[in-house]
């Protein structure tokens, strides 16, 4: 038997929604199960950075994370600069002269009369006339753009998932913080927070306060909303208050063990007050631990929008975002039009895989462990 | 003993309830009157929206005061009754009986299709640990882990079943779980073709993260004095990796099995709109497009309800699989 690598005691793996999570060695198991639930907190070691050789990993990136940095930059560069680049339009429709002219309208005889039956969505880079003129990607169901849609749609996406992110990481850093400094009943009063709102199912919790935070009474029908609370802000908070407990739990477990050290004592015996320790002293020790995973949180955050689109509470059409593109086309997939839920598909998965890989490198540089013991 | 079950079960109702006062503050997070959402058109005196208005408000129990509402719904929901669609005037549980065994079975099978894959994956890629197949099969496994379950079922739906036509891409037959919630009848044989994808496409997450998982446990009991022991006792290599290493190295895996069922609820839900199977996940859908909120309210708080107590349970089985947390948790 080949002898196997040196590992911690401990264990993590991302759980299905790519969370990652610590889980106790058996002789600790019991504390898992004592409704401190799952241990989500601390210690977030990949198994890559397990194996991996730690020096190699903190000195020079590899080939796969100068790839996904690549991917990464084009992807946030795009969504940026979308307006000025020359995609057009994502919300206008094709008109049916100019379908007509690209040949893909033919009148076929029924019941008697002619009629003209054109196929919008068809005109994929691939389809079979060998790519019809027209868009560069092809068009959507509606005739659209599926260039400009994607473009627009990683505008959106990245939008909606970082600032899913961001509200997490502020709410549930700071909740954490204060949890894990103060200690005693405040302690307990967020954690047990923390471990309720672990309860309900993350997709479940978030389509619930999106799909009730959503409607518009009948006064509201047919006027814009204003911007905070467009359907793409509403994500963000639902999506948000999914990510409090978790970076919750993990900058709660961090501070538990930086507040003991002496540097936090030397800074209490010259009389700094408690928010000052907090800040000053504590929280630039525990950001690691929260960075690492916000890269992993923004691709669960991608997801979790795509999801949603799927259930219908999305981003709100016509606003593309790459969960709504494919969520509203997504017939098209079993009707000829493939590409209209492949393009977007392609760019999630790259897109998830590059911020799960990033986050694994992150981490292993950070080296969080070091902020767990 | 005694005291640690009653502590337990005091925390599941614990729980329980304070799940149950989430879903009721739900409805009252609809911005502005939650009765204008519901029946939109209800300012026109004399109409029949205008009546249902009424209705839908004295039902809501929205006329009353704040905290005879919210024990109203406690009473309600502890007795059973989930409230009652407007319009037709069906019950949510009717709902429930024929939503709730598709969506229970479709996880049940992900589930044991998750382990069987798994587990042997695991065993393998720890026992050859750093060699070519291992790395191959985690970087399989981080691929995995970053497809998003509906972009999978899509891609399934179209491959599998729109252009190789093996399965059918929509459409669900009872099987052995639903006739005993209602009066459908079992059809074992196209039940299973229906599920197969569907069960296929929730697996293959879950595959990932317990094929990694036990890889790494199993990389460390590999190196614990006994199997040093079992070694020299000349046993074979099999022998020591199923009967003696893979015991204890399962135990986390149990854990997360038992939580990972709150991502296998969420999964279900879009997998099961996605095939197009009538369970909670179109039942949520239905519900929010008909803008039926009693009936989400209700749904969502099965859901909930569902995760915990498979977590209750699955804290119930470690004490009885593994004596020492026993001993530990009555110390």
């Amino acid at each position: 038997m080949p002898a196997p690598p040196d590992r911690p005691s401990d264990s993590t793996h991302a759980d299905g929604l790519g969370r990652d999570v610590l889980v106790e060695r058996p002789s600790e198991a019991l504390l898992a199960s004592e409704l401190e639930g799952l241990v989500v907190d601390g210690e977030l070691i990949p198994v890559a950075a397990i194996e991996a050789d730690p020096k190699a990993h903190r000195h020079k990136l590899g080939v796969g994370a100068w790839l996904a940095i690549v991917w990464m930059a084009l992807m946030v560069g795009m969504a940026i600069l979308a307006p000025i680049l020359p995609v057009g339009d994502p919300e206008e429709t094709i008109s049916a002269e100019e379908i007509r002219e690209q040949g893909n309208c033919v009148t076929v005889e029924r019941l008697g009369r002619e009629i003209e039956q054109c196929n919008i969505a068809a005109r994929g880079p691939f389809a079979d006339d060998g790519g019809a003129p027209g868009y560069l990607l092809g068009g959507d169901g509606n005739g659209r753009s599926m260039a400009a849609r994607l473009v627009y749609g990683a505008r959106t996406s990245l939008f909606v998932a970082t600032g899913a992110v961001l509200v997490g990481f502020v709410f549930g850093g700071s909740l954490g913080l204060i949890a894990g400094y103060f200690g005693g009943k405040i302690d307990t009063v967020l954690t047990g927070m923390f471990n309720v709102l672990l309860s309900i199912p993350a997709i479940i919790l978030a389509l619930a306060l999106v799909s009730f935070l959503a409607p518009q009474s009948s006064e509201g029908a047919g006027v814009d909303p204003p911007w905070w609370r467009s359907s793409s802000m509403i994500l963000i908070y639902a999506i948000g208050v999914v990510a409090i407990p978790l970076l919750g739990r993990i900058t709660r477990a961090a501070t538990l063990t930086w507040s003991q050290r002496e540097f936090v004592l030397a800074a209490r015996a010259q009389g700094a007050k408690n928010a000052r320790i907090m800040i000053r002293e504590v929280l630039p020790n525990v950001l690691p631990a929260m960075l690492s995973i916000t890269l992993l949180g923004i691709a669960v955050a991608i997801v979790a929008e795509g999801a949603l689109s799927i259930l219908g509470v999305g981003v709100r059409p016509p606003t593309p975002s790459w969960g709504n593109i494919i969520a509203l086309d997504r017939a098209y997939l079993l009707t000829g039009a493939p590409h209209i839920v492949l393009e977007p598909a392609t760019l999630i998965f790259v897109t998830v895989l590059s911020l799960n890989y990033l986050g694994d490198v992150v981490r292993a540089r950070f080296d969080v462990r070091e902020a767990g013991i | 003993m005694l005291r640690l079950i009653a502590s337990r079960i005091l925390q599941f109702v614990l729980v329980l309830w304070l799940v149950a006062t989430f879903t009721f503050l739900l409805i009252r997070l609809i911005p502005g009157d939650p009765v204008d959402v519901i029946v939109p058109t209800r300012r026109i005196p004399g109409s029949v929206a205008a009546e249902r208005a009424k209705e839908v408000r004295r039902d809501l129990g929205l006329d009353k005061p704040f905290v005879v509402q919210y024990v109203k719904y406690l009473g309600n929901v502890a007795t059973g009754d989930l409230g009652r669609d407007y319009g037709s005037g069906r019950p949510v549980t009717d709902t429930l009986k024929t939503a709730l065994p598709v969506s229970l079975q479709l996880m049940l099978y992900a589930q044991i299709l998750a382990l069987t894959f798994a587990i042997p994956l695991g065993v393998f890629t720890a026992y050859r640990a750093g060699t070519r197949a291992d790395r191959a099969v985690n970087a399989t496994a981080f691929g995995m882990l970053a497809m998003p379950n509906f972009v999978l079922g899509l891609l399934l739906a179209f491959i599998v079943g729109a252009e190789l036509k093996w399965l059918p891409t929509s459409g669900y037959s009872p099987g052995w779980l639903d006739p005993l919630f209602s009066n459908r009848t079992m059809d074992l044989g196209p039940h299973i073709e229906s599920m197969i994808l569907p069960a296929f496409t929730l697996a293959v997450g879950q595959i990932a993260v317990y094929m990694r998982l036990l890889r790494s446990d199993m990389i460390a009991t590999l190196q614990e004095n006994f199997i040093t022991m079992a070694r020299s006792k000349g046993l074979s290599d099999r022998r020591i990796l199923w009967r003696h290493a893979l015991r204890p190295s399962s135990i986390t895996l149990l854990t997360v099995a038992g939580l990972n069922v709150g991502t296998l609820i969420g999964g279900a839900v879009v997998i099961e709109v996605i095939f197009g199977l009538g369970g909670m996940g179109k039942a949520i859908v239905f519900a929010l497009n008909q803008k039926q909120y009693v009936s989400l309210q209700s749904l969502i708080l099965v859901l909930a309800a569902l995760f915990v107590l498979v977590n209750f349970l699955v804290d119930a089985l470690y004490t009885v699989v593994d004596p020492r947390i026993r001993r530990a948790r009555a110390a």
